[in-house]
């Protein structure tokens, strides 16, 4: 069963990190990926570039429109993602709580749709 | 002719009584075997209706519900294998079914006391809303209907119902797996389920709106729960929560006047409180505070039982109390519990000891909106003969209440005030 840990950072949090509590975040995110590779858990994972480089695209009545941002403001921007391989909820559920995000932001989790091959 | 008649009568009574002792225990075993709660609760029905016919004629099994698990789960795959013609995934669940689960040690006795626990779990896991792990909790674990899951919250059926097709089909979907939690994370999931046991309790001790201040069933059935809990899994914090809802409950006669008022602990008649419960309730506190392992249901359930030894109101120990609330707002803080632990020390030091803890914390904000907070502080006023500010308080309260005992009970002070 595959599921996504979409994992959302307050920017601003992130960006008021010194740079020596910035490189022990990347640390902690660097021995997570190493474990998760490790146990087995490890499909992919990427990490964002900040949401001021974001654009959202979408057509109306056959309309392109191209705008600046996130489709959403919000408090927590999407930061990054791990796809994931695990047994169930509950075991994915304890490899996305060592996600380091989870401390000072969230992280969401999704089980990825199995479409069946007809 | 007449005796098969009335052997037959028999052995439908039989099967009511398995069915009202057994029917959740064969459900969470067909759960486990099936993977599916509602292909379960289907094979459950199947296998009632196969005995009503069967047993009168072949005679009833020497263990029923080992019966009822094996007719069950057989006609669930024999039910798959024949709608296969229309849906070729379905042969190969049928196929995969039969094969996993043929082994008859399975349905042993343990491994059938913790599919109970597993279905517990399952119907509170924290990935559900708390509204579904309430509505699954009492749908699958004490087998109420929807119907009266639907009148105990005074909410309509087809409410209830979604919660517990959205819950099911999140489970399915998500792969809510139906297990008894890891050692690591046994503790924060026996939290989940005793707030859900908890809320059931509160839900039918003190109605949060509505004409009736107490809906029993729900208690009575809040405290089945409890009792199931601990004969499964016997930890300290679920014999506190089990002798907080005794302690609560033996109170209950004597809450309400017999004119359907609301009756304060103070001036309750104690010789109506139920003596069995408060045995039984103070027995398990003790037993949960020798494990050292306990945490704010026994620190609550502690502090009911110093109330249920004494004699009167001037009788109680309101030091021990005030104790008792010192170390469970260290273990739980909240501003209730802040609230309390104030009108304990009104208790211990005289009112405007109270009052002024009181008053803090509504200057701090968290209370503003909570009935009692207003009350309390009205009440202290009262007694301190603070007449305008008692009558601001229990308008303030009055305002915020929903309940129509207390709304009864807040005019009756406001109208005894001196002018």
């Amino acid at each position: 069963m595959k599921y996504l840990c979409l994992i959302y950072d307050e920017e601003k949090k992130l960006g008021a990190m010194s740079q020596s509590e910035s490189d022990a975040f990347m640390g902690e995110y660097h021995t997570f990926t190493e474990g998760i590779r490790k146990s087995g858990h490890y499909v992919a994972g990427e990490a964002l570039q900040p949401i001021h480089t974001a654009t959202t695209v979408r057509i109306r009545n056959g309309k392109l429109s191209t705008t600046d941002g996130p489709f959403a403001e919000t408090k927590e921007q999407l930061g990054g993602f791990y796809l994931i391989n695990a047994r169930d909820l509950n075991d994915a559920l304890q490899v996305a709580a060592k996600i380091p995000s989870a401390r000072l932001g969230s992280v969401e989790v999704r089980p990825i749709m199995v479409f069946s091959q007809q | 002719m007449g005796e098969d008649a009335a052997d037959q009568a028999g052995v439908r009574e039989l099967v009511d009584a398995v069915y009202r002792s057994d029917s959740r225990r064969v459900l969470a075993t067909l759960i486990r075997l099936l993977g599916d709660f509602d292909v379960a609760e289907e094979a459950l029905h199947d296998a009632f209706a196969a005995a009503v016919e069967r047993w009168p004629r072949d005679g009833v099994p020497a263990n029923p519900r080992a019966w009822l698990v094996s007719t069950g789960r057989f006609k669930a795959i024999d039910g798959m294998r024949r709608r296969a013609r229309f849906d070729a995934s379905l042969a190969e669940l049928a196929r995969r079914l039969d094969t996993d689960t043929s082994d008859p040690a399975s349905w042993d006795e343990e491994s059938v006391e913790d599919d109970r626990l597993r279905l517990i779990f399952t119907c509170c896991h924290p990935a559900l809303p708390p509204d579904a792990q309430i509505a699954l909790t009492l749908r699958e674990v004490c087998g109420l209907t929807t119907e009266e899951i639907a009148r105990a919250f005074l909410t309509a059926p087809s409410t209830v119902a979604q919660r517990i097709v959205r819950a099911k089909i999140k489970i399915r979907d998500a792969h809510i797996p139906y297990q008894v939690p890891s050692r690591s994370d046994l503790p924060a999931r026996l939290d989940t389920v005793l707030h859900v046991v908890y809320l059931v309790f509160n839900e039918g001790y003190s109605a949060s709106s509505g004409e009736s201040l107490t809906r029993h069933d729900l208690s009575g059935e809040a405290i089945r729960l409890g009792r199931l809990l601990i004969e499964l899994l016997p930890e300290p914090e679920a014999e506190g929560l089990l002798a907080l809802m005794l302690l609560h409950e033996s109170r209950r006669a004597a809450r309400t006047s017999p004119a359907g008022e609301l009756v304060l602990l103070g001036d309750q008649d104690r010789s109506l409180w139920n003596p069995e419960q408060i045995a039984e309730g103070s027995a398990l506190v003790r037993q949960a505070l020798a494990s050292r392992r306990f945490g704010p249901y026994t620190l609550q359930a502690a502090i009911a039982a110093v109330h249920a030894e004494a004699s009167d109101a001037a009788a109680t120990d309101w030091a021990q109390i005030v104790g008792l609330y010192d170390v469970l707002a260290r273990a739980d803080p909240s501003p209730v519990v802040e609230l309390n632990r104030a009108a304990a020390i009104a208790m211990r030091d005289g009112p405007p000891a109270g009052l002024t803890l009181i008053d803090a914390l509504l200057a701090r904000g968290d209370l503003e909106d909570y009935h009692l907070a207003h009350s309390a502080r009205a009440d202290l006023c009262r007694r301190l003969g603070r007449t305008m500010e008692a009558r601001a308080s229990y308008e303030r309260a009055l305002r915020l209440t929903r309940q129509e005992p207390e709304r009864r009970f807040l005019e009756r002070r406001l109208s005894e005030l001196p002018d």
